[in-house]
């Protein structure tokens, strides 16, 4: 190979380079790095399947680059892993329970402070919830292709034994929010908040709420 | 340039003005009815609403103009490739290009003829379609007949999802758009938080969803159909998922459907603020 075209081979690959570290930096950011994370199965009954959930006000160094953002968890082969990326089978009915160790930061549309879109009522703490003053949730867990949404109540700001940092325990101060849903047909399907909890962002939506892994992700229905 | 064409080019030095002229024409003639009338039926945004089928015809004006433009351009490549291509071992100098006032002249009548047709055009269609399904501000400059009795619905965008408010329907504010058949509906986009842009695309309306602005915008449904809404305005990151689809329906299924609309969501209906044009949301306890 002549000088020209060592020139040229040495070009396109630096171009090659460059692009792909662009690609992989910015897959890296959309999916935050966080695996996918399937859901419980009750044995004998595969379209019955569970989620076990924590929203924490600040995720902590142990599990994530941003120790002081707002995260889901979820729990998965016993321990709580940093994953917004949950699958779950196709016409299935799923059963959630949240554990909220956060306290209030209000909607900005009092309108999703209702539930939507669930088989049965939202349950806080074993009690049926109709609606939330919008100055109440902490947090929502929506998904608008599926027409879902579930406002998630706060801790009182003057709870005992407050988690600061995940993962918590069931001895901090927490609210239990149980619900279920019915998936459909397959699908990619984002959730996400509503509720403008990322502090310290500009309109509260930065940071955690746009970055997968902390306040929003995807539903994998296979 | 066409000069140049028409007086020195070619080999042998031929007239091939002329022949350009014909072939112009020619294709033009029968290119222009193909587009505008075949094609351009099948325009975006389609029929949904008397604004949108006046995009269609706007669309077919557009098309009409610009078919003859595009004809000449695609000739004359053509003719430079072919025609005006120097052969031989030699590479020498073209002839030189001299200034023609008779085509300068006809070059200018020709185009500012053609741009300020399509400006005139463009003005009444927005007179005459009220403004044709875009987004007018707060108060509107081109108002349809009967503005007076349309019926107001809100649309509220906020990251990342549209809701919808009905004012004379008891402010009931729902998930999904459902607008009734054949009426004239004044919508008013606002935000609540960022810049979004609500897209009701077979509707053939587009309006900018500004916090703290009311947006107005006329659109004459026609008859039942379902369009595809989306965000058009990059808002973040759920910006691409930010679509629905809203139905257009007979009157008495609208009617029916706010009805059963008011009893679902009759326990949050006490916690909306009373119906606005603008909503500046109040407690944010964290965010900025």
């Amino acid at each position: 190979m002549g000088p020209k075209g060592m020139r040229v081979g040495g070009v396109v690959l630096g171009v090659a380079l460059v692009t792909a570290v662009l690609v992989i930096y910015i897959a890296s950011y959309l999916v935050g790095n966080t695996p996918a994370v399937r859901a419980t199965t009750k044995p004998g009954s595969p379209r019955d399947v569970s989620l076990y959930i924590q929203t924490v006000a600040a995720v902590g160094p142990k599990l994530a680059p941003h120790p002081d953002w707002v995260s889901y968890l979820i729990r998965d082969h016993g321990r709580w892993v940093r994953s917004t990326v949950w699958t779950l089978p196709a016409n299935a009915t799923v059963h959630v329970t949240i554990l909220n160790y956060d306290g209030a930061s209000g909607l900005r549309n009092p309108f999703l402070g209702q539930p939507q879109g669930l088989v049965g009522p939202e349950l806080v703490d074993g009690k049926e919830i109709k609606a939330f003053p919008p100055g109440q949730p902490s947090h929502t867990f929506a998904v608008p292709e599926l027409g879902i949404l579930v406002p998630v109540a706060p801790v009182a700001d003057d709870a005992k034994n407050p988690c600061d940092v995940a993962p918590c325990t069931m001895a901090q101060a927490h609210r239990t929010i149980t619900f279920t849903f019915k998936t459909g047909k397959k699908g990619h399907y984002r959730w996400q908040c509503f509720v403008p909890c990322a502090a310290g962002y500009i309109q509260g939506f930065g940071g955690p709420m746009q970055t997968i892994g902390y306040m929003d992700g995807f539903l994998n229905v296979v | 340039m066409a000069a140049s064409a028409t007086t020195h080019g070619g080999s042998g030095g031929q007239n091939y003005g002329r022949l350009f002229v014909i072939l112009w024409i020619g294709i033009s003639v029968v290119a222009t009815p193909l587009t505008t009338i075949v094609l351009g039926r099948n325009i975006p945004p389609g029929n949904g609403s008397t604004e949108a089928t006046s995009q269609v015809l706007d669309n077919q004006v557009l098309l009409a103009v610009s078919t003859p433009i595009a004809v000449f351009v695609l000739l004359f490549l053509g003719f430079a490739l072919t025609v005006f291509r120097a052969r031989g071992p030699e590479l020498v100098d073209g002839p030189p290009v001299r200034g023609d006032s008779r085509i300068q002249i006809l070059w200018l009548v020709v185009t500012t003829t053609t741009v300020l047709f399509l400006a005139a055009f463009g003005t009444f269609e927005l007179f005459d379609a009220a403004g044709a399904g875009a987004g007018q501000g707060p108060s509107p400059a081109f108002l349809p007949d009967k503005h007076a009795s349309a019926l107001d619905v809100q649309v509220i965008a906020q990251q990342w999802e549209f809701t919808y408010r009905y004012p004379g329907s008891g402010g009931v504010e729902t998930p999904h758009l459902v607008l009734p058949a054949h009426t004239l509906i004044r919508l008013h986009v606002t935000s609540l938080d960022v810049v979004h842009s609500f897209w009701a695309y077979e509707l053939g309306v587009k309006a900018d969803a500004n916090p703290g602005t009311d947006n107005v915008v006329y659109v004459t449904t026609n008859g039942p159909r379902s369009f595809h809404i989306r965000c058009a305005e990059l808002c973040g990151l759920w910006h691409g998922y930010m679509f629905d689809t809203g139905r257009v329906v007979p009157a008495a299924q609208f009617a029916s459907w706010t009805t059963a609309q008011q009893a679902t969501f009759k326990p949050v209906q006490q916690y909306l603020p009373p119906y606005a044009t603008t909503y500046l949301p109040d407690p944010q306890r964290r965010a900025g």
